[in-house]
């Protein structure tokens, strides 16, 4: 076999669903749309070393070639969208970059209706904020720069999002991970933002040891790293992967949560916030943050099979509910608007992850999908706000609604979107989320007393809808402070460029009317889309609203924005009057972010980086190298003791022997005492004579 | 030519007949010696990768280019070489970053100077590295592996850093060169004098199972096999053999020589050191002890995952104490061979196919790294990163390059140090059957931490490197960006980073084949 044959990658599989045995007769495999899909992850990365090395050649100075990038993702994904609705597709592509003992290992693409949406998510709002980027990073240091890694986090993810197997999601995953470490560390030259992109890394690099763990687990008891071959062990209830199924499990969710920000691996994103804002509105929105419930989603099968990973559910919930109600109280203490934003979202991280606790498969990614939207737009309407009063601190905004028309109307329905106000898209997804819980905590689901059971369910849905109030609170207050009452800052704001408020628009669009894509007993496009896999998920569907729900989940959202329009719509004079949430101890509990930062910092990370790496170091010097010098001494004061008992015993020996030890000696001090020439030469001249030796001997 | 050996025998060979024609330069004729070793280092490499070509890959467990001829007859050791899927990559690198050294020394002569004996010590290095790759005799693989010793002892010593230093407890001052380059030598020897009596007991063994005493690897790895070396007597062997390649890796806790080493040496130097010679030690393991000793092995390899575990750990943590770029490096280079370590003592297909693609990707990303921090500490004259602050800003090529080195050394899936690093955790799940899981398991998570604190260590060193403002003491300095020679050095090695990232068959193409039936005739049916 020669180098090319060795070489040469075959392409082994191109199975479509379809036709694999045992596979479900109404799915496609979706023609060449989906067979060219490769394109999709390989475009961007390629483009993102293009931007890197030529990008300032070019008119735009890169910022053409990455939205350009991003228009097509965006096409693409809403093609395969729509061929997807019309019938859905299942296919996966691989080619095979290696093999290891009998383990393949395969660059793929996988296109079916979890990755499907998640293509058009990432395309539609990467567009968006790509275009918004333009007039935002204007007059940035690192214009192309910036371009070059932007490209590659929105590549990385779709990398992610297109892996057939585990080992691709990894390089997807990481690739998300240094992307965002480049971004958040834009403005490097400022020691709080390299520190910033550290934090968000490393953090993810812990939550990483469970991705790894859970992978390499699963891959060795189903023999396979691909997730078809996993999910068809599930089916088919594979003793070996059983055995170990729940620990797989769990150390997979150990790795989504980092990503996804779940608590306590929460605290890198809320930091993150040092990148420029459109990094945030991507981060937040379709990328990066949604990698964890991805994973989990596309595992599913996995987490809802009985006898797998089904008790792990139990600790999703409760990690899910945690997040949802605690980093959403955070959020009502902070000043800086992109930091309410921020805490917004890992609650709103913690409503998915809770309900793909819940066993609610299409109520979570459905949340994923229309959060995406209105994140993005409130992040880019924070951005042009802090574009026009150059300032995060909403203390120095106020008012802005006269000067920022645009701006100002899209933020609102953003926070409204958010909030949970019918019929914007944010209430559907999350009254679906709510109804899933209650619906856990019912007798007929499945969400048995093995996961905790009824109980467990029902406190999740009292704090899913305290926080849903929490979550209304907050915007209330964020959409009072910064547009109404009196402007406070300094300058002239003014509404941003049209390349900016445009996007806006667009994304107010979604905002409004993605809900509709799945309303209970009306519409099931969404449901019907995320639904088309391979393996099928079988999760609940409600059939119509439960009315219990969308009053309460309502009346929470109503009642969250009237005290919030109490406390915060009268202008006063000072922030700190304004500012009136002081409840005693919760207060500073909130501002301190639980002291969860500290204990990391001061119990985990300073500790390490100083004594427990300091006194490594000393040992290193001090006692290992202790006994290695020590031998080096002990055993040139041996020699010398030998040398003075020859000195004085052999002496008679030595001086009749004199003019011998006087000629070598001679001859020693020259080659010692000569130049490096001879040592070299000595040397050759050694390996010579010993090389001769071989070569005559093998002559001979 | 490729039948007889020859082929594979001028890939070892040619180097030293390099340093013979540049002695007979003139020692002022500077830009002869250069050329002179450029054609040679050039041709031993171009001689490689025909090699690589010409290698057929469906019998990739089988030796081939090879000849098996008399040399000391009295004692049977014969001049037996080949290439198979296993030291093929090796060899391949070998000859690479070799020829990379030279083109980068080009315009970058460590003090004091003198070309001529430089190059000369690098050119009789290149020999000693590429001909261990290739030795299937006991001694021959010896005389190899000790070729080397003496050049990097002359690097070290001659062009090293002449800071001085103090050798704690012992409270003594000495110039940073010299201690370092007595304490490689004199470590090195010290597991070679161990390693040269395994071989000797391996030799008189031998005879005992009724045919004539050899050192013919093949015909040892056969008699182990039938289980001669069974019992104590392989246990004691492979101690020995464990204490010669052990330094050489260097695993914990005779791991101490290498930081002053790297440190102390000149950029070539430290870049052949950590790019080739570390291999040394782990390839020993893979082509001697492990087929030799199967049964020795297995015993041992829970020791050798410890230690492996224990090192990665341990390096890290001393990485983040450090304050000096170059010795930074070279710590995690212990921590890098603990997983390259951790693969082969998992006995698996997987775990050893990890250990070699973990070799290459360790060779060329940290001797790329060394290169970096070489060329770094040449302009600021300094390699303390608290002074080297907002490189980022001064240099801004050499800093992305460095990043990106950086990432590669961390292990960033998609580029070469990841499969090694990954594959040897996959490995280490599932060890050889026999071999403890419950231990193997509790190295595989600690092993996976292990990849935390690397990362922790290395964002850091680039935070506190190219990050932030330059320090006061540069203002008004300007400093020239990555030459043209650095360049043509780095490039390939770059692209080869990526290259085995995205395509690891580059690497597992080669040696799959040949670690699946080391693996079988050494612990499978």
């Amino acid at each position: 076999m020669s180098l090319l044959a060795a070489l040469s990658t075959e392409v082994p599989l191109l199975l479509a669903a379809a036709t694999e045995e045992g596979g479900h007769a109404e799915l496609g495999d979706g023609g060449g749309l989906a067979a060219a899909a490769w394109l999709i992850p390989l475009v961007p990365m390629v483009a993102a070393f293009v931007i890197a090395l030529f990008g300032k050649h070019f008119p735009y100075r890169g910022w053409d070639i990455a939205t350009a990038v991003m228009g097509f993702e965006a096409v693409y994904g809403t093609f395969l969208l729509i061929a997807h609705l019309a019938r859905p597709i299942a296919y996966e592509g691989a080619i095979e970059i290696a093999r290891i003992g009998s383990f393949p290992i395969e660059w793929g693409w996988v296109v079916d209706g979890l990755s499907i949406m998640m293509y058009f998510v990432v395309g539609v709002v990467g567009f968006f904020v790509f275009l918004y980027a333009k007039g935002y990073m204007e007059g940035d240091i690192r214009y192309t720069w910036f371009f070059a890694s932007f490209t590659l986090f929105a590549g990385g993810m779709l990398v992610l999002v297109s892996a057939p197997n585990l080992i691709q999601l990894i390089v997807g995953w990481e690739l998300v991970g240094v992307a965002s470490w480049l971004l958040i560390g834009h403005y490097w030259e400022d020691h709080a933002n390299s520190s910033a992109a550290i934090k968000a890394f490393l953090t993810n690099k812990v939550a990483d040891v469970g991705l790894f763990i859970g992978a390499i687990i699963l891959a060795l008891s189903v023999g396979s790293f691909r997730f078809s071959d996993i999910l068809h062990a599930v089916e088919e209830g594979v003793p070996a992967l059983a055995q170990f199924a729940f620990w797989a499990g769990l150390a997979v969710f150990i790795g989504a949560m980092g990503k996804s920000g779940q608590f306590p691996l929460h605290v890198w994103l809320p930091d993150a916030m040092a990148g420029p804002t459109p990094v945030s509105a991507l981060m937040h929105a379709a990328t990066m943050v949604t990698a964890g419930i991805y994973l989990v989603a596309r595992l599913f099968p996995l987490y809802l099979t009985e006898g797998f990973a089904d008790e792990v559910r139990s600790v999703i919930i409760i990690i899910g509910a945690l997040t949802l109600f605690l980093t959403g109280l955070i959020a009502l203490v902070q000043d800086d608007i992109k930091r309410v934003l921020a805490y917004s979202t890992l609650s709103q991280l913690g409503y998915m992850m809770a309900a793909l606790g819940a066993g609610a498969y299409t109520a979570a990614l459905f949340h994923l999908f229309t959060h995406a939207f209105f994140k993005a737009l409130l992040f880019l309407g924070a951005g042009s706000v802090i574009h026009a009063v150059h300032s995060n601190n909403m203390s120095d905004m106020g008012g802005l609604r006269k000067y920022m028309p645009w701006t100002f109307r899209t933020f609102v329905i953003g926070a409204l979107a958010l909030a949970g106000i019918a019929p914007l898209a944010g209430f559907f997804s999350k009254d679906e989320i709510l109804a899933s819980f209650r619906y856990a905590g019912s007798a007929e689901s499945g969400f048995s007393a093995a996961q905790g059971g009824a109980g467990l369910a029902n406190i999740v849905l009292v704090l899913g809808i305290a926080a849903a109030f929490v979550t209304a609170f907050y915007m209330a207050r964020a959409v009072f402070l910064t547009f109404f009452g009196e402007y406070k800052g300094h300058g002239h704001p003014h509404e941003s460029p049209a390349v900016m408020w445009i996007p806006l628009v667009g994304l107010a669009v979604g905002s409004a009317f993605a809900g509709f894509l799945n309303v209970p007993g009306v519409t099931e496009f969404f449901t019907e889309l995320v639904g088309g896999r391979a393996v099928p998920v079988l999760d609940h569907h409600a059939e119509s609203f439960d009315v219990v729900v969308v009053v309460l989940g309502l009346a929470a959202a109503l009642l969250g924005i009237f005290f919030g329009y109490r406390i915060w719509y009268p202008d006063k004079a000072t922030q700190a009057e304004r500012d009136r949430f002081h409840v005693r101890g919760l207060y500073p509990l909130l501002e301190n972010k639980y002291y969860i930062d500290d204990l990391y910092f001061d119990g985990i990370i300073r500790p390490i980086r100083g004594p427990v790496a300091a006194g490594v170091n000393w040992f290193n010097g001090h006692v290992i190298d202790f006994v290695v010098n020590g031998a080096g001494f002990l055993a040139r004061g041996l020699g010398k003791l030998v040398y003075a008992f020859d000195q004085n015993a052999v002496d008679g020996a030595i001086n009749a022997s004199g003019a011998f030890t006087g000629g070598w000696g001679e001859l020693l001090r020259k080659v010692q005492t000569g130049r490096v020439q001879q040592y070299a030469t000595m040397i050759v001249a050694g390996t010579v004579l010993l090389v001769a030796g071989i070569v005559i001997a093998g002559i001979i | 030519m490729f039948d007889n050996g020859l082929a594979l025998s001028l890939v070892v060979i040619l180097p030293l007949i390099g340093a013979g024609v540049v002695m007979a330069v003139p020692k002022a004729n500077e830009s002869a010696q250069k050329m002179t070793a450029l054609v040679f280092t050039a041709a031993a490499f171009v001689l490689s990768v025909v090699l690589a070509i010409q290698f057929d890959y469906g019998d990739a467990s089988a030796f081939q280019f090879g000849t098996d001829l008399d040399w000391i007859g009295a004692i049977n050791s014969r001049y037996h070489i080949g290439l198979d899927g296993i030291s093929l990559p090796l060899l391949v690198l070998s000859t690479f970053v070799t020829l990379l050294s030279v083109i980068y020394s080009w315009e970058h002569w460590p003090e004091p100077h003198n070309p001529k004996a430089f190059i000369i010590l690098m050119l009789v290095l290149a020999t000693g590295m590429n001909g261990t790759f290739v030795a299937l005799d006991l001694i021959l693989f010896f005389v190899f592996f000790e070729v080397v010793l003496l050049p990097m002892y002359f690097m070290i010593g001659i062009w090293g850093d002449r800071a001085e230093t103090e050798i704690p407890v012992f409270k003594r001052v000495t110039e940073m060169r010299l201690y370092a380059a007595i304490k490689f030598f004199l470590f090195t020897l010290f597991g070679s004098a161990f390693m040269l009596l395994g071989f000797l007991g391996l030799y008189f063994r031998s005879g005992d199972a009724g045919g004539i005493r050899t050192f013919d690897m093949l015909a040892l790895s056969e008699l182990g096999r039938a289980g001669v070396f069974a019992g104590s007597f392989g246990m004691w062997v492979f101690a020995a053999l464990f204490l010669g390649f052990a330094v050489k890796v260097p695993m914990f806790p005779f791991h101490t020589w290498l930081p002053d080493a790297h440190t102390a040496a000149p950029t070539v130097g430290s870049v052949l050191l950590a790019a080739i010679l570390l291999k040394l030690g782990t390839y020993a393991f893979v082509r001697i002890s492990l087929p030799i000793l199967p049964e020795a092995a297995q015993r041992w390899a829970p020791t050798i995952g410890i230690l492996a575990v224990i090192g990665i750990i341990y390096a890290s943590l001393a990485c983040l104490a450090q304050t000096d770029m170059k010795r930074l490096i070279a710590f995690s280079s212990v921590g890098h061979m603990g997983f390259v370590m951790l693969g082969i003592a998992t006995l698996t297909d997987i775990g050893i196919n990890a250990a070699i693609i973990g070799m290459v990707a360790h060779g060329v990303i940290t001797g790329l790294l060394f290169f970096l921090a070489g060329s770094m500490s040449h302009r600021y004259h300094t390699r303390e990163m608290a002074r080297l602050g907002g490189n980022q800003q001064l240099m801004p090529i050499m800093g992305a390059i460095l990043g990106f080195t950086a990432m590669a050394s961390l292990g960033l899936p998609g580029l070469a140090g990841f499969w090694g690093e990954f594959m040897a955790l996959l490995a280490s799940f599932n060890p050889l059957e026999g071999l403890s899981t419950g231990l193997f398991r509790t190295l595989m998570v600690l092993g996976a931490v292990g990849t935390v604190l690397a990362a922790g260590y290395l964002l850091w060193m680039l935070q506190r490197v190219n990050f932030g403002e330059p320090k006061a003491e540069w203002e008004g300095h300007h400093f020239h960006d990555v030459d043209g020679y650095e360049m043509a050095a780095w490039a390939p090695m770059i692209l080869a980073i990526i290259a085995i990232g995205v395509f690891p068959r580059l690497v597992f193409g080669s040696t799959n084949d040949a670690v699946v039936a080391l693996v079988n005739a050494a612990f499978g049916g």
